[in-house]
């Protein structure tokens, strides 16, 4: 629903007008970032609110946890995007993708490092005060090297560019993701157990 | 702290601050009292002795509450906390003062005072990471969990910020030293090219703004380390 509402939000400002497709693919990834960060940043609330959070620490270890949501959430996310990537394709004529596999290499890439630095976000926020207000605010600076990589990648599928041109930046996307759940495992099991 | 090292560091500083502002920039420089004329930058050049310095200090306390916060997190010593989130902020307040030296120099010499070079947009979110990282610090009440918290996510942070500072700002081309296709400005960080006197106040200025940061971040431990005993007390 809340993809629906900012597609037709999209639209609607860009009513008949041509845009570059510059902003077009920058307006994709803002699209996939707020719909990510409704759904991501609820992770972990669920949990401490049902009160299961407390059966989980006593059944298992914390880094079974933290794989298992970072599973799900990568799950979730990598279906929103291509949902909104379709939609996306459809709705907005002007926005012609040349060359598919850098686009939907970048979304798939984008979507996991979405996931991957977000679900150790979303359980920091479990713990603070003020929920909802607080996710994006710490998620935006940690997620924008991926989000300035993606939107360079989607501007490149769009122009047309081969496959091995992208490849540096898939390479910065990928050690991005490595260097993210690396440090997620480490620092989680505090979080988690606090 | 000894009153010796006090008055040292405040020389320190005053001389980079004389010698940097007063010293004239000359075609066909000799001897120490004169600067040669760097041709674009001219007199703007002497604000190397302050921005440089100013952003390498930041990035030093943002470091070091790095380190500080791993130690947290290691052992649980509430004054491994205290020193963290004390150099956090003399960090983002050096932070800031590189950003409006560096703003200014913008404006004097690529035309505006805010172009989102690769450097500008790093230094923007270095800001944005540890404004949010206060923010995440108000919104915890308890002490150990707003320790912990606030201990990870200047992990989490820390690892993204070398994507910023040593990957992009060298594979994109922009207008700061050390961007893609500038020959000059190759190296680990930034090479130095300057005449011999001005890399003795660089350097000078440098272990200056270094002690400087010591100083402070140790009145602002010792003022927090009373605080929190005054808190227990009451």
């Amino acid at each position: 629903m809340f993809v629906v509402t900012t597609l037709s939000m999209v639209m609607f400002s860009l009513g008949s007008n041509t845009v570059p497709y510059e902003i077009l693919s920058g307006m994709l990834w803002i699209v996939i970032f707020f719909s990510a960060m409704s759904g991501l940043s609820r992770t972990f609330v669920t949990e401490e609110e049902r009160g299961t959070s407390l059966t989980l620490r006593l059944l298992t270890k914390a880094a079974n946890v933290y794989i298992g949501k970072l599973i799900y959430n990568t799950v979730l996310i990598t279906s929103l995007s291509v949902f909104i990537a379709l939609l996306y394709q459809l709705v907005i004529d002007d926005f012609q993708i040349q060359t598919q596999s850098i686009f939907w290499m970048t979304i798939l890439l984008g979507s996991i490092g979405l996931a991957a630095a977000s679900t150790i976000l979303a359980a920091i926020i479990a713990k603070a005060n003020t929920k909802g207000t607080l996710f994006p605010v710490l998620a935006f600076p940690i997620l924008l090297p991926l989000l300035l990589e993606c939107i360079k990648t989607t501007v490149l599928a769009v122009e047309g560019a081969f496959f091995v041109e992208a490849i540096k930046d898939f390479q910065i996307l990928i050690s991005f993701i490595i260097v993210m759940i690396a440090a997620s495992l480490m620092v989680f099991e505090f979080v988690w157990n606090d | 702290m000894n009153p010796l090292i006090k008055i040292f560091i405040s020389l320190v500083i005053t001389a980079v601050i004389i010698l940097g502002i007063s010293i004239p920039t000359v075609h066909g420089a000799q001897g120490f009292f004169q600067f040669p004329f760097i041709p674009g930058l001219e007199e703007k050049a002497r604000n190397i002795f302050f921005h440089v310095p100013m952003a390498w200090t930041s990035v030093l306390a943002f470091f070091m509450a790095l380190y500080y916060g791993i130690q947290y997190l290691r052992t649980k010593n509430q004054d491994y906390d205290l020193r963290s989130v004390s150099s956090a902020g003399l960090g983002l307040m050096f932070c800031i003062l590189a950003t409006v030296t560096g703003s200014i120099w913008a404006k004097f010499n690529w035309g505006s005072f805010w172009n989102w070079d690769p450097r500008e947009t790093s230094i923007f979110i270095l800001l944005l990471i540890y404004g949010a990282y206060f923010v995440l610090r108000s919104a915890v009440e308890d002490d150990e969990k707003r320790a912990t918290l606030s201990s990870v996510y200047s992990i989490m942070a820390g690892v993204t910020v070398p994507f910023f500072i040593f990957v992009m700002p060298r594979i994109m081309s922009g207008l700061h030293p050390g961007s893609l296709g500038d020959e000059q400005g190759k190296g680990p960080v930034l090479e130095l090219k300057m005449s011999p006197n001005m890399l003795a106040i660089f350097f000078v200025s440098l272990i200056g703004f270094t002690m400087l940061y010591y100083w402070m971040y140790s009145l602002r431990i010792r003022t927090a380390r009373v605080e929190k005993q005054l808190q227990t007390i009451e």
